[in-house]
């Protein structure tokens, strides 16, 4: 395991959430609001459930401030590995933007069932996804056998 | 207090790579070309908005065209920096304070996609360093889920691109100068599912200069003038889902397209039946279809029929993009928004050559609509008329 991109971006723990904020007024927000905008703001553990309500690809190596595979010291277009991302609906409160993997990009639909993980992201951080819940279920079958 | 406000000059500078002139000496070339068509002098200008994104300050360009003592506002608005600068300019003439105003946009992108920093945009690093802090991306999310919902095909986004490419073949001012046929577009490499190479537009260079006079400034001067019937620039309303956003809210929530596209129609006292030629964001091809609905000009799915139809070609019952929009020019952030309306005067006037959209009942459109949007959602929409 890696160090976390951001120590509070999830909760830790064997059940990782992702954490959002749950305004004065009830709404669920993501990010959980820095510094000044956080007055009054409760942190909210989101769902690790939801469902994908759009997504894309990522054909080409972004730039700065990208961290990924491609744009380390001496690394360029050739080290980079294309990766799918999504808006997942957490029904109830909020949508989220993450990546999306364990999946093929034909496989995605709208609706589909997702469920939260922690990833590795490059040499030193872990990042965070959405993976089909199939994928995630029939790595627990792997496990258990 | 509001007089009218007339567009009496306009100029540019040609969209594309133009090495060795820098954003600004673009700039102060499109003042120029609009100096010379309102048939004045700089020293006549009597006060002037403008601005880049990535080419620094507008109000430097005094150095080249004369210090005048002008009084000269630097616009920093992002995509709607042009939109913003006419605004400002119209404001001061319909106020009544001012005769005549310039309003300038000009820009030079490095190659390749933007790259936002997240902390301008008040968002955690993470986002950027994890690779969801791309304009792109969002184009595609926003199109994928739309064709999802309203049934619009891949195709379309293609039609839109291949229309884009032919247009552009007519206009001067163009970068993008040569047909590309739908197939070489489809099958082009995937940058952002389901937006190919060619369906983006890409950064790029080029200026835009306008000048505004009041009613009594051009019958004085016996100018060429195009009415602004209206300007509408709004920023994004609660709930709604904009560039740049980690988290959407479940509820829907409204457009700043929608929002400005209804306020200018509203303030012009017309419809978008009224509408003969239209210039909207394609920032890429999905853009353009999500934005004829969100204008009000077809019901959303029906893009599908007007495309297959060809009735946004320069012949079409309402032609869109007529000189290829930021397909075919490319995107100078700052320069764009005043592209879409320097091609309506264009129009309006009855000057745009090969690309001239038809006349009908005898005349040449009455109304021209251009819309921009950009980041962190802002839209600005202007309707001019040709009386």
């Amino acid at each position: 395991m890696g160090d976390k991109i951001d120590p509070n971006l999830w909760s830790d723990g064997a059940e990782p959430h992702l954490m959002g904020g749950r305004l004065p007024s009830g709404q669920i927000v993501f990010p959980m609001p820095q510094g000044d905008a956080a007055q009054g703001v409760e942190p909210y553990k989101l769902s690790r459930r939801g469902k994908l309500w759009s997504w894309t690809s990522q054909g080409f190596l972004p730039k700065e401030p990208y961290e990924g595979p491609g744009s380390g010291p001496g690394e360029g277009p050739p080290d980079f590995q294309p990766y799918l991302i999504g808006y997942v609906e957490l029904p109830g409160e909020v949508i989220v933007e993450s990546r999306i993997v364990d999946a093929r990009l034909e496989d995605l639909h709208l609706g589909m069932d997702l469920e939260f993980c922690i990833v590795p992201f490059n040499a030193v951080h872990d990042t965070f996804a959405f993976r089909p819940v199939a994928a995630a279920e029939s790595a627990e079958e792997f496990r258990a056998a | 207090m509001s007089e009218n406000v007339y567009i009496i000059g306009a100029g540019i500078h040609p969209f594309g790579r133009t090495d060795g002139r820098s954003g600004r000496e673009q700039g102060v070339y499109a003042v120029r070309e609009a100096l010379a068509d309102a048939g004045l002098e700089w020293p006549d200008i009597e006060c002037a908005y403008g601005g880049s994104a990535a080419a620094g300050n507008a109000d430097i360009m005094v150095n080249e065209l004369g210090l005048t003592s002008l009084p000269f506002t630097n616009v920093a608005n992002g995509c709607a920096t042009g939109g913003s600068a006419l605004a400002a300019s119209q404001q001061a003439i319909a106020s009544g304070m001012y005769d005549l105003a310039l309003a300038v946009g000009f820009d030079k992108h490095p190659r390749g996609a933007f790259n936002a920093k997240p902390a301008d945009y008040g968002l955690p690093e993470w986002y950027g360093q994890t690779g969801m802090m791309l304009t792109t991306q969002f184009f595609a999310l926003k199109i994928q889920r739309y064709m999802q919902l309203h049934g619009i095909s891949r195709t379309a986004l293609g039609r839109v691109a291949e229309k884009a490419f032919r247009n552009g073949t007519l206009t001067p001012h163009a970068w993008r100068r040569s047909p590309v046929d739908l197939e070489t577009i489809m099958n082009a490499p995937m940058i952002n599912d389901p937006l190919t190479k060619y369906m983006f537009c890409s950064p790029a260079e080029g200026a835009v200069a306008l000048i505004l006079a009041s009613e009594k400034k051009m019958k004085e001067l016996g100018a060429d003038g195009v009415k602004i019937r209206a300007v509408s620039v709004k920023t994004r309303p609660p709930n709604s889902f904009e560039v740049f956003q980690a988290g959407i809210s479940i509820e829907e929530g409204g457009k700043p397209t929608v929002l400005a596209s209804q306020a200018a129609f509203e303030r012009a006292g017309i419809g978008p039946e009224d509408i003969g030629v239209a210039q909207l964001q394609d920032t890429e091809s999905g853009a353009e279809i999500m934005h004829m609905a969100e204008n009000g000009f077809c019901k959303d799915g029906d893009q599908e029929e007007w495309l297959a139809n060809g009735w946004t070609e320069i012949g079409g019952k309402l032609p869109v993009n007529t000189d290829g929009g930021c397909l075919a020019c490319g995107e100078p952030v700052g320069a764009s928004g005043l592209r879409q309306v320097y091609e309506n005067v264009t129009q309006l006037r009855g000057r745009a050559g090969e690309r001239q959209v038809p006349e009908k009942n005898g005349r040449t459109p009455r109304f021209g609509y251009s819309h921009v949007y950009g980041a962190p959602g802002l839209s600005g929409v202007a309707i001019l008329e040709r009386e």
